[in-house]
Order: C-alpha cells, then sequence, then structure tokens
C-alpha cells in the first residue's frame, strides 16, 4: 500500500476546477515533488491530502485514512505550510520545544533546530528570522512528531544556497529512513535535486508523471545543445552536420537533431577542425526546463 | 507535560512578555485606579471614592484581558496562520481552546491581585462575605467578553481585529460606569448602557464586594450576555 494515494481527484471553488482529476501514489522512502507554474493546482493537492479541504470527487488516502479525520494522522503526519504557522513573537527556541512537547518528545526540541542550522537563532522570534530561516523553522516544526509521511509546500521559496542544502540534506535523510515526502515547488531546479519523481501539473491535470529519465522518454529525445565561443559559421556546421543549426544566444548553439553519437561524432570533429573549444554539451534536451516548457506549453516558469 | 499545559505555559509567557498587552490589561486598569483614587476630579455622589472605583476596575480589567487582549492575539494567530498549523498537530481544538481559558484566567488572577493589592492600599474596605458572587459575576463576564473578542477575531483580519477590538474597549469603557456612575450619563445612553456587559459586570461587583444591594437587572443582562457571546462565536468562527 502507498503512503500517499491520490485516485482522480476533483478540487472545486465553485465553478472553477483547481484540481481536475488528479491520480498519483508516493511509497515510503520515496520523494515525490509537484511540480508546476502557479495556480497548478499543487498547493490545493497538498492541503487536500493534510485534510484542510475535501474532495469534491475522487478520494484520497494517507497511510490509508480518510486524512479530513485529522487526529489519528496529526500524530503522523508532518507538515509545512507555504507560510506563516508559527506565533509571530515565539522564538525558535520555544517554537520547537511547543512543538515537541504535542507529541512528548521534549528531549528532541534541541536536536531539532540542529538539524536545520538554527541553534544559533534559538532566541530569535519568528518576526525578526529571514524568509529563509523561517521557512527551515517550519520545515523543523514538520519534523517534531518523527512523521512517516511528511508534506512540505515550497520548502525552498525564499531559501538561500546554504539553506537549499539543508533542506535537500533533509529530504535525503527523511527518504533514507522509509519517510515517503510529498513537496511542491515551481522552481525547476529544486524539483531536479530535492526529488526521486515528478508530477507535474498544469491548469489541475497531471502532464507527466516519473523520473527525469521517464520524462525523457516520453517526450522524446530533444535536440543537441552546445556551448562555444560566439560567432561560429552555423550554416556550414548545419551543411556538414545535415541538419539545421542555429544560435539560441550569443555563445549557445541548438543542432536540431536527435543526440545520437554518430551526430556527436560529426559534431566535436569539425570543432576540432576548426580548432574551436567546447565549452558545453547537452544532449538530453536542456534538462527539465525543456522538457517542462514542452509539457506545459510553455507557461510561467 | 502535556501538549495542553505546554501550550497554556508557551501562550501565556507570549502574553505577559508583550508590552502593549501588558499596558491593556494591567497598566491602564491600575493607571485609573491610582488617578481616580487619588485626584478628585469626579463626582463621587456620595458613596466613598474606593469603594466606588475597585469593582470598576475589575470589570475593565476582566474586559481588557477576555476581549482585548485575547481577541487581538487570536486576530494575529490567524492571520499568521498560527490557528491553521495547529489543526494538524495532535493539541487539538479542544486543548487549544482550554489553553486560552486558562490563559485568560490567569491573567485575571494577576489583575485581581493587583487591583485588590492597590485598592486595599488606598483604603478600600470590601464586603468579604460577597466574594463568591462577585467570582461569579468574573466567571460570567470572562465569557460574555471572551465570546465578543473572538467574535471580532474569527472573522476579521490582524490590523482591522486591533481597531475594532480596541474601538469597542473604548466605547464599552466610556459607558460601562466604571469611574463615574451611569447617572452622569444623558438617560437615554444610560439606559442603553445599563443593558451593556460593562455596566452589568461593574453592577454586579459593586453589589457584591460594595455595598451589597441585590442588582436583579444586572444579573440578568450578565448572564444573557454570557450565554449569547460565546455560542456567536462558535458559529461565525474561522480558524484560517
Amino acid at each position: 500500500m502507498a503512503a500517499i494515494d491520490v485516485v482522480d481527484l476533483v478540487v472545486a471553488y465553485g465553478d472553477r476546477r483547481a484540481v481536475d482529476g488528479v491520480s498519483f501514489a508516493v511509497a515510503e522512502g520515496e520523494v515525490v515533488v509537484l511540480l508546476g507554474p502557479n495556480g497548478a493546482g499543487k498547493t490545493t493537492t497538498v492541503e487536500t491530502l493534510e485534510g484542510y479541504r475535501r474532495p469534491t470527487a475522487g478520494t484520497v488516502r494517507v497511510l490509508g485514512a480518510d486524512p479530513c479525520h485529522q487526529t489519528a494522522l496529526g500524530r503522523r503526519a508532518g507538515i509545512m505550510l507555504q507560510d506563516g504557522g508559527v506565533y509571530p513573537s515565539m522564538r525558535a527556541g520555544e517554537a520547537v520545544a511547543l512543538f515537541s512537547a504535542y507529541y512528548g518528545r521534549r528531549s528532541t526540541a534541541t536536536a531539532l533546530l540542529e538539524r536545520v542550522g538554527l541553534t544559533d537563532r534559538a532566541r530569535t522570534t519568528w518576526r525578526q528570522l529571514s524568509g529563509g530561516e523561517r521557512q527551515r523553522l517550519s520545515l523543523a516544526l514538520a519534523l517534531a512528531g518523527e512523521p512517516v509521511v511528511v508534506f512540505l509546500d515550497e520548502p525552498t521559496a525564499g531559501v538561500d544556497l546554504a539553506g537549499r542544502r539543508i533542506v535537500r540534506s533533509v529530504v535525503r535523510e527523511l527518504a533514507e529512513r522509509g519517510v515517503a515526502v510529498l513537496l511542491t515547488t515551481h522552481e525547476l531546479g529544486e524539483a531536479e535535486r530535492l526529488a526521486d519523481r515528478r508530477v507535474i501539473l498544469d491548469d489541475g491535470r497531471v502532464v507527466a508523471d516519473g523520473t527525469l529519465a521517464d520524462l525523457r522518454d516520453r517526450v522524446g529525445r530533444g535536440d543537441i545543445r552546445f556551448d562555444a565561443r560566439p560567432g561560429i559559421d552555423v550554416d556550414r556546421l548545419g551543411a556538414r552536420l545535415g541538419v539545421p543549426v542555429r544560435s539560441a544566444a550569443p555563445g549557445r548553439y541548438v543542432v536540431e537533431g536527435a543526440g545520437t553519437p554518430c551526430l556527436v561524432a560529426a559534431l566535436t570533429s569539425w570543432l576540432a577542425e576548426e580548432g574551436i573549444t567546447l565549452d558545453g554539451l547537452d544532449t538530453a534536451g536542456g534538462g527539465l526546463e525543456a522538457l517542462f516548457d514542452r509539457l506545459t506549453g510553455g507557461t510561467d516558469e | 507535560m502535556s501538549a495542553w499545559s505546554a501550550h497554556t505555559a508557551a501562550e501565556l509567557r507570549l502574553q505577559l512578555r508583550n508590552g502593549e498587552q501588558l499596558l491593556v490589561t494591567l497598566g491602564i486598569p491600575l493607571g485609573l485606579l491610582v488617578f481616580f483614587g487619588t485626584v478628585e476630579v469626579l463626582p463621587v455622589d456620595g458613596t466613598d471614592r474606593i469603594g466606588f472605583l475597585v469593582p470598576g476596575i475589575v470589570a475593565l480589567a476582566v474586559m481588557s484581558s477576555a476581549m482585548v487582549a485575547m481577541g487581538i492575539a487570536t486576530g494575529f494567530e490567524r492571520s499568521y496562520l498560527v490557528l491553521k498549523r495547529l489543526a494538524v498537530t495532535p493539541l487539538g481544538r479542544p486543548a487549544l481552546i482550554g489553553a486560552k481559558i486558562a490563559v485568560v484566567a490567569a491573567v485575571e488572577v494577576l489583575q485581581l491581585a493587583a487591583i485588590i493589592g492597590v485598592g486595599l492600599l488606598l483604603g478600600w474596605t470590601p464586603s468579604w462575605a460577597g466574594i463568591p458572587g462577585a467570582l461569579g459575576a468574573v466567571v460570567l463576564g470572562t465569557a460574555a467578553f471572551g465570546g465578543l473578542g473572538l467574535s471580532l477575531a474569527g472573522r476579521l483580519r490582524g490590523p482591522l481585529n486591533l481597531a475594532a477590538q480596541n474601538a469597542l474597549y473604548l466605547a464599552l469603557l466610556l459607558t460601562g460606569g466604571l469611574v463615574f456612575s451611569l447617572d452622569r450619563l444623558p438617560a437615554a445612553l444610560a439606559t442603553l448602557a445599563a443593558l451593556l456587559p460593562t455596566a452589568a459586570l461593574a453592577t454586579v461587583l459593586r453589589a457584591t464586594i460594595g455595598d451589597g444591594t441585590h442588582e436583579t437587572q444586572a444579573w440578568v443582562v450578565l448572564a444573557v450576555w454570557s450565554a449569547m457571546t460565546p455560542v456567536v462565536a462558535i458559529r461565525t468562527f474561522r480558524w484560517w
């Protein structure tokens, strides 16, 4: 049984269907990211799983139970809201101590602060924490009950580079311990780094679900992109390779053909003949960003 | 320590650390008591000044802790999604509400101790036999004002809620017969004021720990408010 199971979920606000027939599952020890532009239905989906909203149609199960019956779930699910959630005048140390006490685990408070790198901010109030520090404190609070399933809504929004590393290492650690993690982001880079699997939402529907390799297979292998000095004669290169070549930006080039070994060999030998240094080469169609653009029709991010 | 007691201790600490809240719950009542108890600016209508003032100040204190302090704090907790977050912890709504009642009760104990202490220093001679009745009135008043504060906090957002609580506080302070008798108000206003919870609580307190006359109408008014406002708050409250 999956830790999180969503089947044909529909959530409507009046006439508008914010979520329109979404299905996916998250297994124990799996990290799944809901990725999509703003308004795609990510937060609505997560909040339905957290028990804040009732499905208009379809079913959601968290640990086999209906999340609307919160009491039992409250002990086993760790939840990080998109923002807020802490008394503005409460200190970080007080917040982790209080949340630990809710779960009868008073001794874990200092360990929680340390885990998210906020030990030196223990006496700072929520109001005085930076945006990234607040996110990390919220993450610590989500972990206070040693949950077996964790929901993180935009955990890296406003978080600096060091903070992102902490968030990533916490997420990995949770997965290693067998915790099912569902998180949302609209940032492609984070989606690429954080998760095993990505469920891409657009306008309330799932447009793709899988690992990066799955998604590539689904969309089809794309172009070859490479970086080199600006001003290469793309027409001559195109004539040699037998496929069109264009310059996407100064120093960035796109060979409009599938990245087969033959084509790559032809490209690199021409560059060698011309004495041009290759600064970068990508045969996977530009990674998640290009896939995402194709899947969502390039809306938003 | 249980979730409830940990939460109560945490909210009480926030409340006692907040300067604006302390000004409303302790500063203003004690300031009014000392000022009007020592400076003869108000008519005393033949009764003793302190004997009139102390019950009124107790009523003001109940209004400030149960309505203003808790109402403002709860409104901000809604705005900052604290209540939304707490809804998905094992704390649960009954324990959260229980903690808020306990915090208000604890602040009231502090207020009563301070007001009675200052009152005694200023020469107050209470009618000790009336204490149980007065405590009953304080409980009813707490329910009435708590219900009022939460009715506002459950619908209005942070700053708007703050303004509404303070405006209501000022209106009820001026029409409450707290530092001067309701007779001083225009007749129509005095009749209306007697139907409001502040004047009712002050009147009942004066009847119990003051001169001892029975005040049936004020008890009825107070009881009706205390039964009504919590129901309105429960029916209308939005947690986030």
